[in-house]
């Protein structure tokens, strides 16, 4: 009984942190088409920059409560200035060309970005858990369990609730759903797509360095962190499909479930289970979980 | 023999002849590299020969990595040690594993054929560094091989594994050549351009892909094998996407036109590879990226596209 609170309760907040990487994904590739393998590296520049964020707001001895704040403008920073940068400077050039070319670029972007965050942070560890024991444990039948866990299940279900009202319930929302259909029609229907391409594209960084930033005091901050981060969003977001927030809710909750049933359980079936439970699903439904089959062209 | 396939065998064993004279004059470390780069060609090759169908595979370290393992393994535990027969039987383990998976994996184009190879390599990584049989993530050494029952000399080692991973590519090159002129290759072309037509036709679609897909696996497996003998030692990276991905990057700088250009984009990573480690360590990921980026963004086909156009201008 306690094993199995422990799995719900692991594997619901790994899926929630999980759920905020993977949703970005997901968002950029359903605007801008493109599979983006530098979404690790944003998550890890996220990470980076909390890091240092907060240990400035404590050497200016800020409140204790602050460093939050600190986290979240970690996050806004790295995608308003990053993303721009990467969207108007070097995405705008391939756009249109084959989709797993379009793959090869973000992968480039991504061993770019991956020296450039040592060439700025170095290669030693950044330690900044303050955060992390801002709200206390929180005792689940009979165990405690850190609060700040459960804070992030709560992060994640606003990102969720958020990313679809804006998506459903605003003007630009329903812009970006229009060029998300078709970008062609959308452009000749007057939609500045560029503008929206830019704005989806900083959003989804947004997502991914949120993601990075809310991890930031749960782990050492060292080189490596965006390569794992990435390959489990991709499981994520196929195995919902590609580009449906739905989908990545789900595939969030599927991936984090099984890793946190395989780490108590048999351990050594940590790394291969995400993967066991994609190749499961795409046997079953070769579009991911909420894809809509495409009609093919002659 | 159809005219194609005679150039492609001539042309090929002249330039293998040349290559085998040629490396007994190479300096140590430069004969190393190119081993390497022969070895890595090779799984490079075998994602040429997939991207010909329209399909890049992300995850040829499943394949590199088998074929590896499996030839450590043949060697230190059932004493197999003909370096011809193990690179043979690393591409064979190799093609034996992709075997099942190919029919499944016939049947997805673009990204998700993509991640799904990446998927499977995964696994195999994640299952190996926990293996401890098999050195977890240090991985474990490999005793020097044996050529045609001969033991070969340290002065030589270097040599005869440089000339065997020329033979190997070069005899495997000629192969892809001729499948790439043959009724399943062209049929492969086909499929990219546009695959409805290719079923409304009357071809398997499907068939081609598998098939294509366990070739791919063989070369992969093989150049595994060579690699791993070269090296001595192999660990469970060999499977992770970022060996992947370096194999993808070597066929998209050479593109699918040309069988060389694999050879040569292997040869010039390798270069980049030693050099970046030698003048600047800490940053040769961001060379390579920069790279990738250029070769993407002003030779879209590949360095192979250079000289075929070269040969159609002096045609026309």
């Amino acid at each position: 009984m306690n094993t199995l609170v422990t799995i719900l309760v692991d594997g619901i907040t790994y899926a929630s942190w999980l759920f905020i990487v993977a949703l970005g994904l997901t968002l950029v590739f359903g605007v801008l088409k493109i599979l983006n393998i530098a979404h690790g590296s944003f998550y890890a520049a996220g990470a980076y920059v909390a890091a240092t964020f907060v240990s400035w707001f404590a050497a200016w001895q800020f409140a204790p409560w602050l460093s939050l704040v600190a986290l979240l403008l970690a996050a806004v920073a790295v995608a308003a200035v990053l993303a721009p940068l990467t969207e108007r400077g070097l995405l705008r050039m391939f756009y249109g060309r084959d989709e797993v070319l379009l793959v090869l670029v973000t992968y480039a972007l991504f061993l770019i970005l991956e020296d450039a965050t040592k060439l700025v942070w170095g290669a030693n560890p950044y330690f900044v858990s303050a955060p992390y024991s801002l709200f206390g444990t929180v005792p689940v039948a009979g165990q405690a369990y850190v609060g700040y866990d459960f804070m992030l299940i709560g992060v994640a279900l606003f990102c969720g609730v958020g990313v679809w009202w804006g998506l459903n319930r605003t003007r630009i929302g329903k812009l970006v759903l229009a060029v998300i259909h078709s970008a062609e029609i959308a452009s000749s229907m007057g939609v500045d797509i560029s503008r929206v391409y830019t704005f989806a594209f900083m959003f989804g960084i947004l997502l991914a360095a949120l993601g990075g930033a809310l991890t930031a005091p749960m782990i050492s901050v060292q080189p490596g962190l965006s390569v794992g981060v990435v390959i489990v969003s991709f499981a994520v977001v196929i195995i919902g499909g590609l580009g449906s927030i739905q989908g990545a809710a789900l595939g969030a909750l599927i991936v984090g479930l099984a890793r946190a049933l395989a780490v108590h359980t048999w351990p050594p079936a940590e790394l291969f289970s995400i993967y066991v439970a994609m190749a499961v699903v795409l046997v079953f439904r070769p579009e991911g979980l909420f894809q809509q089959v495409q009609a093919r062209r002659i | 023999m159809k005219p194609a396939a005679s150039t492609a065998l001539a042309a090929g064993l002249i330039g293998m002849a040349l290559l085998l004279a040629l490396g007994a004059l190479l300096p140590k470390w430069l004969q190393f590299l190119s081993t390497m780069s022969a070895a890595n060609g090779i799984v490079s090759l075998g994602i040429v020969l997939l991207m010909r169908g329209g399909v890049v595979s992300f995850g040829q370290g499943l394949v590199f990595a088998a074929g590896g393992y499996a030839v450590a393994l043949l060697a230190n535990k059932l004493g197999v040690t003909d370096a011809l027969l193990l690179t043979l039987a690393g591409g064979a383990v190799a093609a034996l594993l992709a075997l099942p998976f190919a029919p499944l994996l016939a049947r997805y184009r673009g990204i998700f054929f993509s991640m799904l190879t990446l998927a499977l390599s995964m696994v195999l990584y994640g299952v190996l560094v926990k293996t401890d049989a098999l050195g977890g993530s240090d991985g474990f050494n490999m005793s020097r091989p044996t050529l045609l029952g001969m033991r070969i000399a340290d002065a030589w080692s270097g040599y005869v594994l440089y000339a065997l991973a020329v033979v190997i590519a070069g005899a495997l090159a000629i192969l892809a050549r001729i499948y790439f002129e043959s009724t399943r290759g062209l049929v492969s072309l086909a499929i990219r351009e546009n695959e409805l037509r290719v079923q409304y036709l009357g071809a398997s679609t499907t068939r081609v892909m598998a098939a294509n897909f366990v070739i791919a696996a063989f070369m992969g497996g093989a150049g595994g094998a060579l690699a791993i003998m070269a090296l001595g030692h192999i660990e469970p990276n060999f499977s992770y996407w970022t060996t992947s991905g370096e194999f993808v990057f070597v066929s998209i700088l050479a593109g699918h036109y040309s069988v060389l250009a694999v050879f040569v984009a292997s040869f010039v990573l390798e270069l980049v590879r030693s050099f970046s480690n030698l003048y600047f360590p800490n940053t040769w990921q961001m060379a390579l990226g920069i790279f990738l980026l250029i070769v993407i963004r002003f030779l879209p086909r590949g360095i192979g596209s250079l000289w075929l156009d070269w040969r159609r201008r002096k045609a026309t």
